[in-house]
């Protein structure tokens, strides 16, 4: 019987292990790498009919746009949608597993999620983990009682508002919505109202960029407007584009043929003899 | 000096028409010395997957022989290959996990799925996927990486087209960097054949 224990396949939740290495590295000088951040304008608001989100589209690590279209606005239920700020991998992996719980919770109660479910699921794992999972939230959806709009903090405060605005671009957006927001906005003005917020956010603030994206969520009913507005086109393409006059030197190459899997056709045909 | 200079990588891939390629420096060092001219850095997952990291060299060898464990499971109780978004998941979740301890690599994922159609996707060293349509790129020579690339990429490109321009890219960035190049290593994939191919670069 062999001492050595099987790597199995783990159950879930954080795992420590190299934060011993990790700090003996950085202790003998080596920096720790920096994350994707999404620096990010995220806004929402609630017009009469329900609710729009919005966000830009850049995803930064350090000064560089390491992506010119992530999406930020993170399906958490038919119903429910969520814009993510902070650090890229922790809002994606907390959307994804507060939506897989919403999902097991429809499938337990039989009935369509309410966004303050999300808000409270999402809360406690954001406090529980004290700050450290550094994920800033606008969460918008409508359900049952009506459309609501709440922003999340890394951790784990929460508010319930009209309009909503998170990211380093968000003093810009909220900018916007103090100036023209109303009650009982219609569909387009609100969507006219988000694409200029995250517009100023683009604009103005060098954390965000590239495309607007608008989520418009009402009674029974989602659209998802990918790149709603492309303000920042490319136009400096070449026409001609690149040709090397010099071609790369080669040491060795090695081809290596990929079969055809084989395929198994059932013959209808006489059972074989015993 | 960042954790990700102690070793020095150079990683890019590229989406071509119907085919893929995938491309690295081969220079392994400690910090301004070179320990060695022909380290792998990009590993084959199955026949239509293959999987670049840069970083901590240590690092890239556990997480392959992790993922090639995670895959040759998951290969025996499906009974098929994963499909490239399904690894791509699978490396996110696995890098995630580690979110206060991290691999200290950033993974360069580059398939072929359902319809020979390329999928290519590279993630921060916790597992943040960013997908992208054109290329993707990682390690010390990223920033000169990603301006070749932007000048360079002409979208749906042929299997000879693709090599000379990831080939193009990858040796005029590292050419820039001190910490990576001597030589690269690229890996043009179609749905019929493999073509690997060592280049001949700067050797210093």
């Amino acid at each position: 019987m062999s001492q050595a224990s099987v790597e199995l396949p783990p159950k879930g939740g954080f795992s420590f292990d190299l934060c011993k290495r990790n700090d003996m590295l950085t202790q003998k000088g080596l920096k720790a790498p920096s994350y994707l951040k999404t620096g990010t304008t995220i806004v929402g608001l609630i017009f009469e009919d329900g609710v729009i989100l919005g966000a830009d589209t850049r995803a930064t690590e350090g000064p560089i746009v390491a992506d010119k279209n992530c999406e930020k606005i993170h399906y958490m239920a038919p119903n429910i949608y969520c814009c993510g700020a902070g650090t890229a991998a922790d809002t994606e992996a907390v959307t994804d597993m507060v939506s897989s719980q919403l999902r097991l919770h429809r499938y337990q109660t039989g009935r369509d999620s309410r966004v303050i479910t999300a808000l409270t699921l999402l809360k406690k794992h954001l406090f529980s983990y004290q700050g450290h999972v550094s994920a800033a939230l606008v969460l918008g959806g409508v359900d049952i009682t009506g459309p609501h709009l709440h922003t999340i903090y890394p951790h784990g405060s929460t508010d319930t508002l009209p309009f909503a605005t998170m990211g380093s671009g968000s003093l810009a957006a909220m900018s916007v919505f103090e100036a023209r927001y109303k009650e009982g906005l219609t569909r387009d003005e609100g969507i006219k109202l988000v694409a200029e917020a995250i517009c100023s956010g683009i604009f103005n603030d060098l954390g965000s960029g590239s495309n607007v994206d608008i989520c418009v969520i009402t009674k029974g009913h989602k659209e998802y407007l990918r790149n709603y507005m492309e303000p920042n086109p490319r136009t400096y393409v070449s026409s001609k584009g690149y040709s090397f006059t010099k071609k790369t030197e080669v040491l060795l190459t090695k081809i290596t043929p990929l079969s055809e899997k084989v395929e198994i056709v059932e013959v209808a045909g006489e059972a074989m003899e015993e | 000096m960042s954790i990700f200079e102690y070793n020095g990588s150079a990683v890019v891939a590229m989406v071509g028409k119907n085919c893929f390629a995938i491309a690295s420096d081969r220079r392994l060092g400690v910090q301004l010395q070179t320990i060695a001219t022909d380290f792998q850095r990009i590993s084959k997952i199955h026949d239509h997957l293959f999987i670049g990291l840069s970083g901590l060299a240590t690092d890239v060898q556990t997480l392959y022989q992790r993922l090639v464990f995670r895959h040759k499971l998951y290969q025996l109780r499906e009974e098929r290959d994963m499909k490239p978004e399904t690894f791509a998941s699978l490396v996110s979740a696995i890098l995630y996990e580690k979110r206060f301890g991290p691999y200290l690599c950033q993974p360069v994922i580059a398939g072929l799925g359902d319809d020979n159609k390329p999928f290519i996707c590279t993630m921060d060293s916790i597992g943040a996927k960013e997908l992208a349509k054109d290329f993707v790129v990682s390690g010390t020579a990223s920033e000169s990486l990603y301006g070749a690339c932007e000048a360079m990429f002409k979208p749906d490109m042929e299997a000879e087209e693709l090599f000379e321009t990831i080939s193009q890219a990858l040796l005029s960035s590292v050419d820039r960097d001190c910490l990576s190049g001597w030589g690269g290593h690229v890996y043009v994939v179609t749905p019929n054949e493999i073509k690997e191919k060592i280049l001949k670069g700067r050797m210093d």
